[in-house]
């Protein structure tokens, strides 16, 4: 576990066999092979849909689809939205009934920190209750935030290191903008509206 | 708009109506508290009255007034057209001893409004038939929306993990800002206002 493992490398011969470690088999095996417990309590479930349908196609294309709603036979629990106080015992029993090996990834701000309910109501970030994975940021994350949190969760199983990580922005229109402000035009007027 | 309506609980009811006033739209009575039941049943079941809705039940809390607290409920008629607000100021400095009469014998949506009210305020109904917290949790302490309850204090149900537990630091500002590349970061509202000062 402290030693990040390399990834899979199958050295293959005409006679059809590869040579492995059998830790980085069976993280490529469980990488692509999660089964998720959503465990959706807020607005962020609305994105979830978005992640999951077709559009963005977020969890099938990395062997995430099949959800699993009883915690004993998912190993990645996804909680989506804001947890509230009253609502932490759940998620703490839900956590304590997942089989081992098993992950958790924090979808949403509210999820990750508590978010603007910075009040008497919220769990302040679930890693309050629960250990966590991986972080991923945005209110609510756009689906290829969820992408890179998918593909980030998948690295780490593969390499076996249980650090928590965060999603970082892809870019930061505010920061990226001139005066601060995100300008939308039509296409073609910023270079003096000949089309 | 219900004018009618004032003129006709003064009418009746005289000095339990202990002022009256009409704010954006909606004609307010405010009534004694020892009177709110009577006053309801009148208002549901005068013909001339006739609001068979409950549109909302609540309360508001004014530290600097005694009584401190102050019930206010939305009546809506589906006949007439017409609303009215009616309220009533209940407890002492401390919110203490605030109870007035519950009106669930005449709106059923009074049973979760009241429990709401209760959670929230502290305000005890008579009368109720179920009179538990609602929205926070049965071990939850004092009422969070009275003007004292400090906002950010929270009484959690599990006990939170600490630093060492999870082999890093889970203040509440980590994992989100400037350093993480986002162009936001918590404000400590409570620092500001002792900079302010
Ligand atoms: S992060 Fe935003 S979108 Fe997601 S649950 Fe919280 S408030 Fe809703």
């Amino acid at each position: 576990m402290n030693a990040p493992l390399k990834s899979v490398t199958l050295d293959g011969n005409e006679t059809g066999f590869a040579t492995t470690k059998l830790d980085a088999l069976l993280g490529w095996a469980r990488k692509w092979s999660l089964f998720k417990y959503p465990f959706v309590t807020a607005c962020c479930g609305m994105e979830f849909m978005a992640l999951t349908s077709p559009r963005f196609d977020g969890t099938a294309r990395f062997g995430a689809e099949a959800p699993r709603f009883s915690p004993r036979q998912s190993d990645l629990l996804w909680v989506v939205g804001t947890i509230s106080q009253r609502q932490a015992p759940v998620l703490k029993r839900i956590y304590e009934q997942m089989m081992e090996p098993k992950w958790v990834l924090a979808f949403g701000t509210c999820a990750s920190s508590g978010g603007f309910y910075d009040n008497y109501t919220t769990v302040p970030g679930i890693d309050k209750v629960i250990p966590c994975d991986v972080y991923i940021p945005g209110c609510p994350p756009r689906p290829e935030a969820v992408i890179d949190g998918l593909m980030l969760l998948q690295d780490k199983i593969a390499s076996g290191d249980r650090r928590p990580a965060i999603v970082k922005p892809r870019f930061d229109p505010v920061q990226g903008a001139q005066d601060g402000l995100v300008q939308i035009r039509k296409k073609g007027l910023l270079e003096g509206g000949d089309k | 708009m219900s004018q009618a309506v004032i003129q006709l609980l003064r009418q009746k009811f005289g000095a339990a109506i202990v002022e009256t006033h009409a704010q954006f739209g909606d004609d307010t009575a405010v009534v004694e508290s020892s009177k709110w039941l009577e006053i309801a049943t009148f208002l549901k079941n005068d013909p001339a009255c006739a609001f068979e809705m409950l549109s909302d039940l609540s309360a508001v809390d004014y530290p600097e007034r005694t009584p401190r607290l102050e019930v206010v409920a939305h009546l809506y008629s589906l006949t007439k057209g017409h609303r009215v607000r009616i309220k009533t100021r209940v407890g002492d400095e401390e919110g203490e001893g605030a109870e007035i009469d519950t009106v669930v014998g005449l709106w059923g949506t009074a049973n979760w409004l009241e429990r709401e009210c209760f959670d929230m305020f502290g305000v005890n109904f008579r009368g109720h038939p179920d009179l538990r917290r609602i929205l926070m949790y049965p071990e939850f302490q004092g009422h969070p929306l009275r003007k004292d309850y400090p906002a950010e204090k929270a009484q959690p149900l599990v006990a939170y993990r600490t630093d060492e537990e999870a082999g890093m630091s889970i203040d509440k500002q980590a994992p989100f800002g400037p350093h993480e590349g986002m162009s936001f970061a918590r404000n400590d509202w409570t620092k500001r206002a002792e900079d302010a000062n």
